[in-house]
């Protein structure tokens, strides 16, 4: 007598600590998870790399020093979480959680990146001689002797040769250095210099500090054109994320109720598999830092509806096993042993569908990937795993021999 | 449940389905919606009700009258103008010309859409899809046989075609994600497919040498019913409550989703065991 009832107290206790567990640590999930644009409001770009000419390449290595000059850029806007990342071969996103509120942030954002300008040297017959792309550095410096600021150029070798070719022929001429073709300045050469030089003559160091900055963001490799912008006004994302949050609940309701009718005592156990899996696949994707958008709101919605699949496979199982006059330990193992062939089979294909277009899509498809995938492996954990442990527990108690815990008592002979 | 004897029914009715489906594609296409399309958006707020009439007059002008014009909200005074690329020129004296009819107005920085992003997800999912699909077919083959991951791929080609035609017939807006709509019912459908094969596999072990085969495809499904229904009713449940209550925006995901599980369970049951019968049947015909 006194065993069963530790079964009993220990499937309770299981499920209380469980439900303290998640109603304690729920703010703080919640909390954590990123949210996407489309929800956060905020501003969205996307970048296109476009050959021109005195250009460098585009390749691996043009793109990431571009997204590291474009980085530096938004930085001065000082958004919070700024997402700057490449999206295939050629382009380049830049997202900007909950910014774009105020008049004229969004015309801001657009000069910042539209005028992503390409930093050339050219002589005075203003051919390019060299591009800003072999520029490594510009820093502003004050010369206290002068009373009069100056800007120190640091060039990569290749720029150096160049540079110390054309000012060696051209001592006593000067040189444009031109953003997107506008002359941002005009220096004379004094001397022959090669990878190290200076622009001297700038009255004050805030200019100097102007030029520097124009000298080192405009270095882009490449010339970017923006494909793509589009803002979020922060209400209409926060109205979106409630319905869909409103829309998740009834959502996840419906399928609690439904698997409570339809399987009645172990409907209630995977129901409290599904709440972990719920919780589960949420805290793992917090935890990967994926962002949550609309659309992810929905597939994580319809895979609660997937999620149950298994435990419909395995309770099908088992009654049948009850109907051809098992008892319930027995079809209980039965049914999961036949079961788990199936829930094997089924979900393995389906990740390998997932593992595929991870390996071969980029941004959202892989994003969506990873949330089929994870869906599929915390389901077997919940599903089949955590369930089976449940219901060992519960027919260890021993509280009912009959069949209506499942909802077959009736059918049964 | 005799599937089987009624097989060539359901082939027809799918047949002819997707061939409505394909005819609608091609006379009329796609509502593509704004990630398909390459041109600018102004959302304003007129702070008053308007009619889309004295927004096309405005428009005229400027040689734009065609533009795509919509409210939006629920306030009634909020309107979104669909145009090809506009200059930052051309948007301000549009701004102007509003403002004259609508004092009060305020407005959204207009944005900038360009297919490119979507066209090369679409681009990069059909190539994934083609190459999941052979790795679906080489794990099905190995764990059934080839004739199961045949049976499994066309019936999955079935249920994305059947999706595609209905959203083609009832002019539902293509977003991109239109795009995961499509790999989740992939997703879902090859799983549902599965389960019913699983069951026609074994119970082929369990089966005498002598039984009918037709027999058995039937009462592998009959077995599978409630388990299939099962699923896909808890997963209309979701995502169902997705297309009710989840807002504008998620709705044509929603759709889409609601119609592939619908497709997907429908396949599962009446197309994909009938399409191994018949493989099977004329192979036995063969050796016979």
């Amino acid at each position: 007598m006194g065993r069963r009832y530790d079964y009993l107290v220990a499937l309770l206790a299981i499920v209380a600590a469980l439900g303290g567990f998640i109603y304690f640590t729920w703010q703080p999930l919640t909390e954590n998870i990123i949210l996407g644009l489309d929800i956060s409001g905020g501003i969205s770009v996307l970048l296109e790399a476009v050959e021109s000419e005195g250009s460098s390449k585009i390749d691996d290595d043009a793109m990431n020093r571009a997204v590291a000059i474009i980085s530096n850029r938004v930085n001065s806007l000082g958004v919070a979480e700024p997402q700057i990342y490449r999206e295939g071969s050629n382009r380049i996103r830049v997202a900007l959680p909950k910014y774009g509120e105020k008049e004229g942030d969004q015309e801001k954002v657009m000069a910042l990146l539209g005028q992503t300008a390409l930093l050339e040297f050219r002589d005075m017959e203003g051919n390019v001689f060299l591009s800003g792309s072999n520029l490594r550095d510009a820093r502003e410096q004050w010369d206290p002797n002068r009373g009069e600021a100056y800007v120190e150029i640091k060039l990569d070798n290749e720029g150096g040769r160049k540079m110390e070719e054309y000012t060696t022929a051209n001592i006593g001429g000067f040189l444009f250095i031109t953003l997107d073709g506008v002359t941002i300045s005009q220096p004379g050469i004094k001397d022959a210099v090669g990878a190290e030089g200076v622009i001297t003559g700038i009255p004050t160091l805030e200019e100097a500090r102007n030029l520097a900055v124009m000298l080192r963001s405009g270095a882009l490799p490449v010339a970017l054109e923006i494909r793509d912008f589009r803002a979020v006004g922060p209400s209409l994302g926060t109205v979106s994320l409630q319905k869909s949050v409103y829309a998740g609940v009834i959502g996840i309701a419906l399928v609690l109720l439904y698997m409570l009718i339809t399987y009645r005592l172990f409907g209630l156990l995977a129901d409290i598999a599904l709440i972990l899996y719920t919780y589960l696949t949420l805290w793992l994707l917090s935890l990967i830092g994926a962002a949550l958008t609309l659309p992810g709101i929905a597939g994580l919605i319809l895979g609660v509806g997937m999620a149950v699949d298994a435990n419909v496979i395995i309770f099908e199982r088992i009654k049948d096993e009850l109907k051809q006059g098992r008892s319930l330990r027995g079809a209980v193992q039965a049914g999961f042993r036949r079961a788990m062939l199936t829930v094997l089979d089924s979900n393995v294909t389906t990740l390998i569908a997932g593992g595929v277009l991870y390996y071969f899509g980029t941004g959202p498809i892989r994003g969506f990937a990873v949330t089929l995938s994870l869906g599929i492996v915390v389901s077997m954990f919940t599903a089949v795993v955590f369930t089976r442990w449940l219901i060992n527990l519960l027919v260890a108690a021993n509280l009912t021999k009959s069949k209506a815990v499942l909802g077959v008592g009736e059918v049964a002979k | 449940m005799n599937i089987i004897a009624k097989r060539k029914r359901f082939y027809g009715l799918s047949l002819v389905l997707i061939a409505i489906g394909l005819i609608a594609l091609a006379v009329r296409g796609f509502n593509l919606g704004i990630d398909f399309k390459s041109g600018t958006i102004i959302e304003l707020n007129l702070q008053e009700s308007f009619t889309t009439g004295e927004v096309r007059d405005v428009l005229k002008p400027f040689g734009l009258e065609s533009a795509s014009i919509r409210s939006f909200g629920t306030s009634g005074t909020e309107v979104e103008i669909r145009t090809e690329i506009l200059t930052d020129q051309q948007l301000t004296e549009i701004r102007e010309a509003f403002r004259a009819k609508w004092p009060n107005l305020t407005s959204q920085v207009p944005a900038q859409v360009d297919p490119i992003f979507s066209l090369g997800l679409v681009r990069q999912a059909l190539m994934a899809l083609a190459l999941a699909s052979v790795g679906m077919i080489i794990y099905i083959s190995w764990r059934f046989e080839f004739k199961f991951a045949i049976a499994a791929i066309v019936a999955l080609l079935h249920d994305v075609l059947l999706v595609v035609g209905i959203f083609a017939v009832f002019q539902i807006e293509v977003n991109s994600e239109f795009i995961a709509a499509i790999l989740t019912i992939v997703g879902y459908s090859i799983n549902d497919t599965i389960v019913i094969f699983d069951r026609i596999r074994e119970n082929q072990q369990l089966a005498k040498r002598r039984t009918d085969l037709g027999e058995l495809v039937n009462q592998s499904v009959a077995q599978s019913i409630s388990r299939t229904i099962n699923t896909s009713v808890t997963t209309l449940l979701a995502i169902g409550a997705v297309l009710l209550f989840g807002g504008v925006t998620l709705r044509p995901l929603a759709t889409a989703l609601v119609v592939g599980v619908i497709v997907g369970t429908y396949s599962s049951i009446f197309i994909a065991s009938s399409l191994w019968y018949d493989w099977k049947l004329r192979e036995q015909a063969r050796h016979a």
